[in-house]
C-alpha cells in the first residue's frame, strides 16, 4: 500500500486516502481532431517498466489532484507535485535522471 | 508411547489441570500446555488424515509450521475447521475433532486411496478430469467438492458471534519476531531513542534459545531473555505485543499484524482479534528458522518428528513422544535431541548420520554417553502404520540394502534448518542460495524499497541466515542499530551480548534418503505431508516437463496446502532441481505470498460487519418511511421507499394505489436524495456548457432547463434539471446515485484541464430536504399553505423562485417527472421533516398519498422520460434516446462531443429508443431481445432491439415497455417479437414512448 505526499496539505497519504486516476499529462483532443489523435487521447496509455507520471486524487483529504512520479517496478516515488502544469517540473525531471539516468516516457525525458 | 515426563516443562503449570475434549473423548493437560502437547502427553498420537491420501497423521512440528496436526475447533456457531493443535493453546473446556476421515479416525474409507496411490499421481486431476468435457457438471465436478477441503466449512447461515477490531499503529521500526535475536534488536533500535514496536506470534518470549541452550552474557538464554525483556518494558518508546504474528510485509512499510486476544482464553470479553495495520519507518525480521525433514521412505508415520520439535515438547511442555528415539540426521544440531532425550532418561538407541566423516563436538559428546553413532547411513525406511515400530537402517550411499534393523517407537529427524524468509519476500526482498549451510538466506542488497529508494527491511539473527547462537546476537544488535540509523536516529554504541554454544561440524545437504532409493521408497518419501506430495510425484512433474518451480508446483500442488510449504519447500525444489539435473539457484523458488499463517477473515473485516459494513445514508424523512411501511430500495448509499404498503396490501398494489392517487389528486415524495451541486462563479456557464450536452450559460436566473452529460468516450452519464440561481451561480441535479460521481467528474475536470477557469462547485445534497408534490391538487395545497405565489403566472412551468411556504423558508421548482402539475421544493434538511409532516396534514383532504420510487418510475415511463441505468448502460449515447433537441449543434465542443462524431457513434444501424406495446396486454420481460431472422457467426438467434424499461402502466391498465430497436422510430407499428423468460415468445407494437399527456396538458397548468 503506497503512501504519497500530497503536494496541497502537505499529508503523507495512505494509499486508502488516494484515488488513482491513470497517466498524467495527456493533451486533450476535441471536435475536429484527427481520429487517430483521439484515439490516442482517449485510449492509448503508456505501461512503463519503470519511470511513470500519474494523476491521483487525495480524495479523503483535501479533495485535491497532483501528479506523483514514481517507478513501477521499485515503487520509490521521485516526487509529487500540483496537477496544474502540462509537463513535470524540472526539479523532478534532475531527480529522476540522478536516480534513473537514461530514462524517458513518451516525449519526456 | 508419548507421555509427560515425570518433571520438566518450562510452559507449563502442573498445578494447574486443563480439561478438554478431542472427538468428544475427554482429557486433561495442564496450563501452559498447546493441545498438541497435551494430546501427545494422553498418547493421542493421530490427530489427522492427509488430504489426498488419508494417512493417519501425527504433529511433525511444534509450531506454526506444522501440517499435520489440523483440527476442528469449537462448537457451533464458534466452529472452525484447520486450526492447528500446534499452535492452539489449551483452555478450559476446549473442544476439537479431527478432520477428513469418515467414519472415524481410527478407521478411514478414504483411506483406501494409498493403496491405490499409484494411480493417483501428480496432475491425476489434470489427466483424468480433462475428458470427456460433458461429464464436468455431473460426475466430476462433485466428486471433486465432495473430496475438497480438509476441514469443514462453517455454515453458510452462520454468524460469528466474536467481534474483530482493527488497530492502526505508526513506529519507527517494527521488529518481528520475539526470540533472542528479536529482543536483542529491538534492544539496539530503543537505544537510539526511536519507536520500537516488537511483536511475537506466540504466547512467549525467547524462541528457541531457551531450550537449545548455550550461553548469552554468563546467563541461560532463559535468564537472559528475562533480564532483556525487562529492560525493553522499562523502555517509553518501546512496545511490547505476544501472541500478534507478522502476517505480511507490504508497499512502503505497511505491515500486517495478526494478534489473537482471545482464542486461549474464550471467556475474555474482548474482541477475539485485531489487525494490525502498521506504518513502519523501519521493519526487522528475527523470524528465525524452520527444521527440515529428510526424505525417507516412512517419513509420515506418527511418530516421526523434525529433531527440534521432540526437544521443544520435553523441555517446553515435559512431554516424550516415545521411549526409544532414533535420531536421523545430516547436521550436528539433531545431537542435541539425543543428548537431551538421554538426559531425561529416555533410550536414544541410535544416532544415524548421513555424514561419511559424522560430526563434531556434539557427536563426540553423544559417544561419550554410549548412544551409537551411525555414520554415512541413512534410514532405509520406517516401520509401522499409525506408530513407528521401528526403522531398517542402510547405507546412505546405496539404493537402501538392509544393514539393520532398529526397534524404536520415535524417530527424531533433521535435514538442516531454513530461515523463515517469508516476510523479507513478500514486499520484493531477493533471496540467495548459501552453499555451505544448504538453504536460502536473504540477499541484503537487494532489500524491499520504500517511497524514498532506501530498503526499509533488515533481517536478524537466524532469519538471516546466521543459525549459531553467538552470530545470532551479534547479527541482530547490528540489524537493531542499523535500522535506527535508517529511520532518522542515532545509534549508541554497544557491546552485543556475547554468546557460546557448541561448535558445529558442518552440515552435508541430503535430499533423499538413502541416495540411490528405488521407486519403492521414493513413493513412500513425503515432501509435503498435508497434500500428500512425495518425492517420486515431483520427479515425476520433472519427467512430464514442468520445469519451471512454479508450475511443477500447481502440477503436483507442492506447498499448496494450508502450510503453505514451510516444510516442503526446500526439500521440493531440491528435489525437483536434482531431477532437472540443475542447481538449487537456478530452479529457485516459489514466490512467498502473505499471510505467513492464515489469518481469521474476521480479523480482516475489523469492525465492518452488519450495519456498519456500509452505512446507510438517511434522508430527514427515513423515520416516517420506516414507520409508515416502506418497503426499502437501495440507490447508492441511500435507502428509499419502494412503495409505502397498507395493512393487507401487496407491493405491487401499494404501487398501483400510489400512481393512482397522484395522478387523480395529489402524491408527496421525497426526492431528498437527489443529487444537488452548487457550480458558481465567473466561468461557470462556460463551464457548464462544456459539462452538459446542451447550453446552460444562456439559462435566465429564475429558469430550469434539463441537461444531459455525457463522458468523453460520449455515452450518456448522468441527467437532471439545472436552475440558473444568479448571474454566475447555477445549482446542478443530478440522479441519485450520481451526486459524488459527478461532483468528482467536476472537480476532475476543473483542476486537471481547466484550471484556469474561475469556478466553485460544492455538493449541496445534504443540506436540503427536498419534497414533490405532483398531482391536479399540488397547487391547491401550496396555496392552502400559504406565503409566496405559485400561481402559473408567477411561477411558470419550467421555473424557480425563493419564497415562504407555511412559514418554511423555501425554493420551489416547477419541473415535472411524472407528468402532472409538479412542484420541488426544497427546505434546509432541518425542516425536511416537518415539512413533509405538514405536506401531509394539510393535504388530508386532498387525499395526499406518499410515493415511493416504484410509483415515480412507472409515471415517468409512462411520460417517456428516460432513466439513467435503465435506458443508459455505459454503451448509450443521447442520440440513441432520441434527445437530439438536447443537444446543442452551436456550441464548438463539449464533454463527449468529439467521440459522438466516430463513425459508429453517427452509425444509422444503432438501435434507437421507441415504445413498447404487446399486443395482449401482458408486460414484457425486463431486458428482453427482439429476435429477428437468421444466426450470428457463433450460431446464435440474431436480434434487433432489447427492452430497457418495463411496468404494467395502473394508468393504461396494460403493459408499457421502452426498449431500443433498430430503426425503431422509422417503424411505428410494426410488430416485433421478443423472448420471454418461461422460453416462448411475445409479440409487441412499436408505438412513441410517450404513452401519457403526450401534449404535456396536464404539467403545464
Ligand atoms: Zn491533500
Amino acid at each position: 500500500m503506497l503512501t504519497l505526499q500530497c503536494p496541497y496539505c502537505g499529508v503523507m497519504a495512505e494509499e486508502t486516502e488516494l484515488h488513482a486516476g491513470g497517466e498524467a499529462h495527456l493533451t486533450r483532443y476535441g471536435p475536429g481532431s484527427e481520429d487517430q489523435d483521439f484515439e490516442s487521447y482517449l485510449f492509448k496509455r503508456e505501461n512503463p517498466k519503470g519511470v511513470h507520471f500519474e494523476r491521483w486524487r487525495h480524495v479523503n483529504g483535501c479533495g485535491k489532484w497532483f501528479h506523483a512520479a514514481r517507478c513501477t517496478v521499485t515503487l520509490e516515488v521521485f516526487g509529487t507535485y500540483p496537477a496544474q502544469t502540462t509537463e513535470p517540473p524540472q526539479d523532478i525531471k534532475d531527480t529522476i535522471t540522478a536516480k534513473r539516468p537514461g530514462w524517458s516516457l513518451r516525449n519526456l525525458t | 508411547m508419548s507421555t509427560r515426563l515425570a518433571t520438566g516443562g518450562r510452559l507449563t503449570d502442573r498445578d494447574i489441570q486443563v480439561k478438554f475434549t478431542f472427538n468428544g473423548k475427554h482429557f486433561r493437560g495442564f496450563a501452559g500446555d498447546t493441545l498438541a502437547s497435551a494430546l501427545l502427553a494422553n498418547d493421542q498420537m493421530v490427530m489427522g488424515r492427509s488430504f489426498k491420501y488419508h494417512r493417519p497423521r501425527g504433529p511433525v512440528a511444534s509450531g506454526a509450521e506444522e501440517p499435520n496436526a489440523l483440527v476442528n475447533l469449537g462448537k457451533g456457531v464458534h466452529h472452525e475447521p484447520n486450526q492447528r493443535a500446534t499452535t492452539t493453546e489449551l483452555f478450559d473446556g476446549l473442544a476439537a475433532t479431527s478432520q477428513n476421515h469418515w467414519p472415524s479416525l481410527e478407521f478411514d474409507i478414504g483411506a483406501i486411496n494409498s493403496q491405490l496411490s499409484r494411480f493417483l499421481p501428480a496432475g491425476f486431476y489434470y489427466k483424468m478430469f480433462i475428458h470427456p468435457r460433458p461429464l464436468w457438471k455431473h460426475v466430476y465436478e462433485p466428486f471433486i467438492r465432495q473430496s475438497a477441503g480438509l476441514g469443514r466449512a462453517p455454515h453458510a447461515e452462520t454468524r460469528d458471534p466474536d467481534t474483530y477490531e482493527h488497530f492502526y499503529a505508526f513506529t519507527d521500526v517494527l521488529v518481528v519476531g520475539g526470540g533472542v535475536a528479536g529482543l536483542q534488536a529491538a534492544k539496539a533500535a530503543a537505544l537510539s531513542g526511536a519507536k520500537v514496536l516488537l511483536i511475537e506470534q506466540t504466547a512467549h518470549w525467547g524462541g528457541r534459545a531457551p531450550v537449545d541452550g548455550g550461553e548469552i552474557d554468563g546467563m541461560t538464554p532463559e535468564a537472559w531473555v528475562d533480564q532483556t525483556l525487562a529492560e525493553l518494558a522499562a523502555m517509553d518508546n518501546v512496545h511490547l505485543r505476544t501472541r500478534c504474528m507478522g502476517a505480511g510485509v507490504y508497499d512502503h512499510g505497511y505491515v500486517l499484524g495478526y494478534e489473537r486476544l482471545t482464542d486461549h482464553a474464550p471467556a475474555k470479553d474482548t474482541p477475539r482479534h485485531r489487525l494490525w495495520r502498521i506504518r513502519a519507518k523501519q521493519v526487522i525480521t528475527a523470524t528465525g528458522a524452520i527444521e527440515r525433514p529428510l526424505s525417507f521412505a516412512g517419513n509420515d508415520i506418527p511418530g516421526v518428528m523434525l529433531a527440534s520439535a521432540i526437544r521443544d515438547y520435553v523441555v517446553n511442555y515435559g512431554v516424550s513422544l516415545g521411549d526409544r528415539t532414533v535420531v536421523v540426521t545430516n547436521n550436528d544440531d539433531a545431537y542435541r535431541t539425543a543428548l537431551l532425550l538421554k538426559s531425561v532418561g529416555l533410550d536414544v538407541p541410535a544416532i544415524i548420520d548421513a555424514r561419511p566423516e559424522g560430526g563434531g563436538d556434539l557427536m563426540q559428546e553423544a559417544i561419550a554417553q554410549g548412544i551409537r553413532v551411525e555414520k554415512g547411513r541413512a534410514i532405509g525406511k520406517v516401520k509401522g502404520s499409525k506408530r513407528v515400530t521401528g526403522v531398517t537402517l542402510c547405507s546412505q550411499a546405496g539404493e537402501g540394502g538392509l544393514l539393520d534393523e532398529i526397534a524404536c517407537d520415535a524417530v527424531a529427524m533433521s535435514g538442516g534448518w531454513s530461515p523463515v524468509v517469508h516476510l523479507w519476500s513478500h514486499c520484493g526482498g531477493k533471496l540467495t542460495w548459501d552453499d555451505e549451510q544448504a538453504f536460502f538466506r536473504p540477499d541484503l542488497d537487494k532489500a524491499p524499497i520504500s517511497h524514498d529508494g532506501a530498503p526499509f527491511v533488515t533481517c536478524a539473527g537466524a532469519a538471516n541466515g546466521h543459525i549459531h547462537l553467538s552470530h545470532t546476537l551479534q547479527d541482530a544488535d547490528t540489524a537493531g542499530q542499523s535500522a535506527a540509523q535508517a529511520a532518522g536516529f542515532k545509534p549508541k554504541k554497544s557491546q552485543a551480548p556475547q554468546a557460546t554454544a557448541q561448535d558445529e561440524a558442518p552440515l552435508v545437504p541430503i535430499w533423499l534418503m538413502p541416495q540411490g532409493a528405488g521407486y519403492g521408497l521414493r513413493s513412500k518419501a513425503w515432501l509435503d505431508y498435508q497434500n500428500d506430495v512425495k518425492v517420486s510425484d515431483v520427479q515425476l512433474a520433472a519427467q512430464e516437463g514442468f520445469e519451471s518451480v512454479e508450475h511443477a508446483k500447481r502440477y503436483t500442488t507442492l506447498g499448496m496446502a494450508t502450510d503453505q510449504g514451510k516444510l516442503s519447500n526446500i526439500n521440493g525444489l531440491a528435489t525437483l532441481s536434482h531431477a532437472l539435473g540443475e542447481d538449487i539457484p537456478q530452479v529457485g523458488t516459489t514466490t512467498f505470498r502473505p499471510p505467513y499463517t492464515p489469518i481469521s477473515m474476521g480479523a480482516i473485516a475489523g469492525e465492518a460487519r452488519g450495519e456498519v459494513f456500509q452505512p446507510i445514508r438517511q434522508t430527514p424523512m427515513h423515520d416516517w418511511h420506516a414507520e409508515n411501511g416502506a418497503y426499502w430500495e437501495p440507490v447508492g448509499h441511500w435507502r428509499r421507499p419502494y412503495c409505502f404498503q397498507q395493512s393487507g396490501e401487496s407491493v405491487e398494489q401499494a404501487v398501483h394505489r400510489e400512481v393512482m392517487a397522484t395522478r387523480d389528486s395529489l402524491g408527496l415524495l421525497d426526492a431528498s436524495t437527489l443529487g444537488k451541486i452548487i457550480v458558481k462563479g465567473p466561468d461557470a456557464g462556460r463551464f457548464l456548457d462544456m459539462l452538459y450536452t446542451n447550453m446552460m450559460s444562456t439559462l435566465k436566473p429564475g429558469k430550469c432547463r434539463y441537461g444531459l452529460m455525457s463522458t468523453e468516450n460520449g455515452f450518456l452519464t448522468d441527467d437532471g434539471v439545472v436552475a440558473r440561481i444568479d448571474e454566475d451561480t447555477w445549482l446542478c441535479h443530478t440522479t441519485t446515485g450520481g451526486a459524488d460521481r459527478i461532483h468528482a467528474h467536476m472537480e476532475e475536470w476543473l483542476q486537471t484541464e481547466w484550471w484556469d477557469w474561475k469556478v466553485w462547485t460544492v455538493n449541496v445534497t445534504e443540506q436540503y430536504a427536498q419534497i414533490a408534490v405532483v398531482g391536479p391538487n399540488a397547487r391547491k395545497l401550496l396555496e392552502k399553505l400559504g406565503g409566496m405565489d405559485v400561481s402559473a403566472d408567477a411561477l411558470p412551468f419550467m421555473g424557480w423562485a425563493d419564497g415562504e411556504l407555511g412559514g418554511f423558508p423555501c425554493r420551489v421548482y416547477r419541473i415535472s417527472f411524472s407528468g402532472e402539475l409538479s412542484y420541488e421544493i426544497a427546505v434546509p434538511a432541518s425542516l425536511g421533516r416537518a415539512f413533509w409532516d405538514r405536506l401531509r396534514e394539510d393535504g388530508a383532504e386532498w387525499n395526499a398519498t406518499p410515493y415511493g420510487t416504484e410509483a415515480l418510475h412507472i409515471m415517468r415511463a409512462e411520460k417517456g422520460f428516460i432513466m439513467i441505468g435503465d435506458e443508459t448502460d455505459g454503451t448509450v449515447i443521447p442520440q440513441d434516446l432520441g434527445l437530439d433537441w438536447a443537444i446543442s449543434k452551436k456550441k464548438d465542443d463539449y464533454l463527449g462531443k468529439r467521440a459522438q462524431e466516430r463513425s459508429h457513434m453517427t452509425d444509422p444501424d444503432r438501435w434507437k429508443l421507441v415504445g413498447l406495446e404487446t399486443l395482449d396486454g401482458s408486460v414484457l420481460p425486463d431486458g428482453a431481445y427482439a429476435i429477428a431472422s437468421g444466426k450470428n457467426a457463433n450460431g446464435q438467434r440474431n436480434t434487433q432491439g432489447r427492452v430497457t424499461s418495463t411496468y404494467h402502466s395502473p394508468t393504461l391498465n396494460k403493459g408499457i415497455a421502452m426498449g431500443l430497436v433498430l430503426h425503431g422510430p422509422d417503424r411505428m407499428g410494426e410488430v416485433i417479437e421478443f423472448n420471454t423468460t418461461a422460453g416462448g415468445t411475445v409479440k409487441a407494437k412499436i408505438v412513441s414512448p410517450i404513452f401519457y399527456d403526450p401534449d404535456g396538458e396536464k404539467q403545464n397548468v
